[in-house]
């Protein structure tokens, strides 16, 4: 799926087999991880953290698109990830314990405690890798749009990357960075929607509807992409093919919850933790669908 | 440095914003990491003149304070001093991005609202920026910084550039007379501009010559014989200057074209009543809690008593202790 308007023709990314298989193999354990630091801390995000993790995990996984190291965190010798949708956090926190960032599964379950890096909403203060504060929505856009300026004044290759929501972009300021970026000719910059259809109050189309979307973004002048959110294939495809000079915005088709069968696409798992029992049942059913994103 | 008293018709007046606009386009060559963001007001907020002379370093955001507050606190995290500037009272309205895209991200970000107080003048309420101290000083971390003359903020420019961590730069659109005052130093040091005893001005921004005026008067007139500060800073405060200062003097009055609500004066109150040993009492003098309006500056100024005679007879009438 791709721009709209004279299409290009489509580029065949051939994602390694290797690098497919290690995806197909990290992602459930990213699902525990998030689930159980979600249940430790009593509190959190489980909907809208599970439907992030393939995209994470496309931008910061092995073998993700985005050039990045925990050696690369001072300095600008990096692509970097903002984390507009602050609350999925936990998701990203999970797929940093595997990149040797510092976080390991003991932290993890810090999740949410006073004094604890891993704050309930992103802290960039405390931890500098997560690039910025977030977690009132509509501001992450704005934040990527300024470094990908200050790439260019540097002639810095690198990207920058952002994730929103799709509840999120209903904030003003979304559509300000969306009326700028082109204006200002960011190719290098790319903004993700986490496209899981629900937010607190109900179904995003019933709260508030986006509709059209892809038609709106591409008005705007972006590079448009509409990916299954939870195809690895998909989404590397997407980030690799970019425009020169028009910045890309993914529209990545996710489930809320993904996963956990009672909990996708269920509004009511947007912002609670699962109990003891929930807990386990999740967990087993991660395992079982340990191949979830392998066929389609 | 010696102000003269009274102050000279002849001396040279400008607009902080002025100097504002003049002193970031003079420091860019010498700091070549700042760089400006300005949201279609380039031209009221003087940045102009660094546009004109580093245009790859100036970014026209159009008329989007909230992206470009945003974007602010991005381009500082590559390495950049931005420079994020529009009316006072339009930046505050993007409380939000304030608070979390620079103050919780601890953004380098310089924010410099300018058209502060109801010196605007004729443009009215919706342009004037009279809570902005208030909302900038809750923001942990954030120095805020007010210059009493066009040669402080010159300087209150070089020291937000060599700062590290959030600054608010609150500009005139008025002319401020340049009366030769101590060069800033630091926030909290409050320059000492008139000597005198019981009571002591802590003025600021174009109250400053009023103030300084008036305690001129009230000492001719043997009402009293007060000292007069440039309080050209709101936060942070510095324990030891505040500590003297309520050692000194038995009162305070603080002048400022801003709310009484949270401003300088609060910020002083705040200490004075807290922490000063007896506590000591704090007058704020400045824009009551009602909306500005249109109206010539001076005509305003009139109306709010940020004339040396309305401090004047302010001062006689109010219960003194002193």
């Amino acid at each position: 799926m791709k721009d709209q308007g004279p299409k290009p023709k489509t580029q065949k990314v051939e994602v390694e087999r290797d690098r497919f298989l290690t995806w197909a193999e990290r992602t459930p354990v990213i699902r525990e991880r998030i689930l159980k630091s979600i249940h430790r801390a009593g509190s959190g995000h489980p909907g809208s953290s599970l439907s992030l993790v393939e995209i994470l995990y496309a931008l910061l996984g092995e073998g993700g698109v985005m050039t990045h190291s925990p050696e690369s965190i001072q300095g600008n010798d990096r692509d970097r990830l903002v984390l507009s949708k602050g609350h999925g956090v936990p998701a990203l926190y999970a797929v940093l314990v595997d990149g040797g960032y510092g976080i390991d599964e003991d932290e993890l379950m810090s999740l949410r405690k006073l004094g604890s890096r891993l704050q309930g909403h992103p802290d960039r203060a405390r931890l500098p890798i997560l690039e910025a504060s977030t977690g009132s929505l509509g501001q992450g856009a704005s934040i990527a749009l300024g470094m990908a300026q200050g790439y260019r004044l540097d002639d810095n290759p690198h990207r920058i990357y952002a994730i929103v929501g799709d509840g999120e972009i209903q904030e003003g300021q979304i559509w300000e960075a969306a009326l700028s970026a082109p204006h200002h000719k960011l190719g290098h910059l790319t903004l993700i929607l986490d496209f899981n259809k629900g937010q607190i109050d109900g179904p995003v189309e019933e709260v508030l509807s986006l509709s059209p979307l892809r038609e709106k973004w591409h008005s705007f002048g972006w590079h448009v992409h509409e990916v299954d959110g939870h195809s690895y294939e998909e989404l590397v495809q997407a980030l690799e093919d970019t425009h020169p000079e028009k910045p890309s915005f993914i529209i990545a088709h996710t489930i809320k919850g993904k996963g956990v069968d009672f909990m996708e696409g269920q509004i009511d798992w947007h912002g609670k933790a699962p109990n003891d029992e929930q807990l386990e049942r999740a967990l087993k059913e991660i395992r079982q669908n340990h191949t979830i994103g392998l066929a389609p | 440095m010696k102000t003269p008293v009274p102050i000279p018709k002849d001396v040279e007046r400008m607009a902080t914003r002025a100097a504002f606009g003049k002193a970031l386009a003079h420091f860019a060559e010498q700091y070549p990491r700042v760089v400006c963001y300005d949201a279609d007001l380039s031209k009221s907020t003087q940045t102009h003149l660094f546009a004109q002379k580093y245009p790859e370093r100036f970014f026209q955001m159009g008329i989007q304070e909230a992206n470009m507050v945003g974007a602010a606190a991005g381009i500082s995290f590559t390495g950049k001093i931005p420079f994020a500037c529009s009316f006072a009272a339009f930046l505050t309205g993007r409380y939000d991005q304030i608070r979390m895209s620079v103050g919780y991200s601890q953004a380098n970000v310089k924010l410099v609202g300018t058209h502060c107080g109801v010196g605007i003048g004729e443009d009215g309420h919706s342009q004037m920026g009279l809570e902005d101290i208030a909302l900038m000083r809750a923001v942990p971390g954030m120095s805020v910084l007010q210059p009493s003359t066009p040669t402080e903020c010159r300087q209150m420019v070089e020291w937000a550039i060599l700062h590290r961590g959030p600054v608010y730069l609150r500009l005139t659109r008025q002319g401020l007379a340049d009366l030769p005052l101590p060069p800033f130093k630091a926030p909290g040091h409050f320059p000492l501009v008139k000597e005198g005893r019981g009571k002591a001005f802590l003025a600021v921004g174009a109250l400053l010559e009023p103030a300084l005026e008036a305690a001129v008067v009230l000492e001719e007139q043997g009402h009293s014989r007060p000292a007069v500060f440039n309080a050209s800073s709101a936060k942070p405060l510095d324990d030891g200057v505040m500590e003297k200062l309520c050692d000194r003097f038995q009162e305070l009055y603080v002048f400022e074209d801003h709310s009484v609500l949270g401003g300088t004066g609060s910020a002083l109150a705040e200490w004075a009543s807290e922490k000063a040993n007896p506590p000591v009492r704090v007058v704020r003098y400045g824009v009551q809690d009602v909306f500005g309006e249109s109206g010539t500056p001076k005509a305003l100024y009139e109306k709010h008593g940020f004339t040396s005679r309305a401090i004047v007879s302010f001062l006689r009438d109010f219960p003194t202790l002193s």
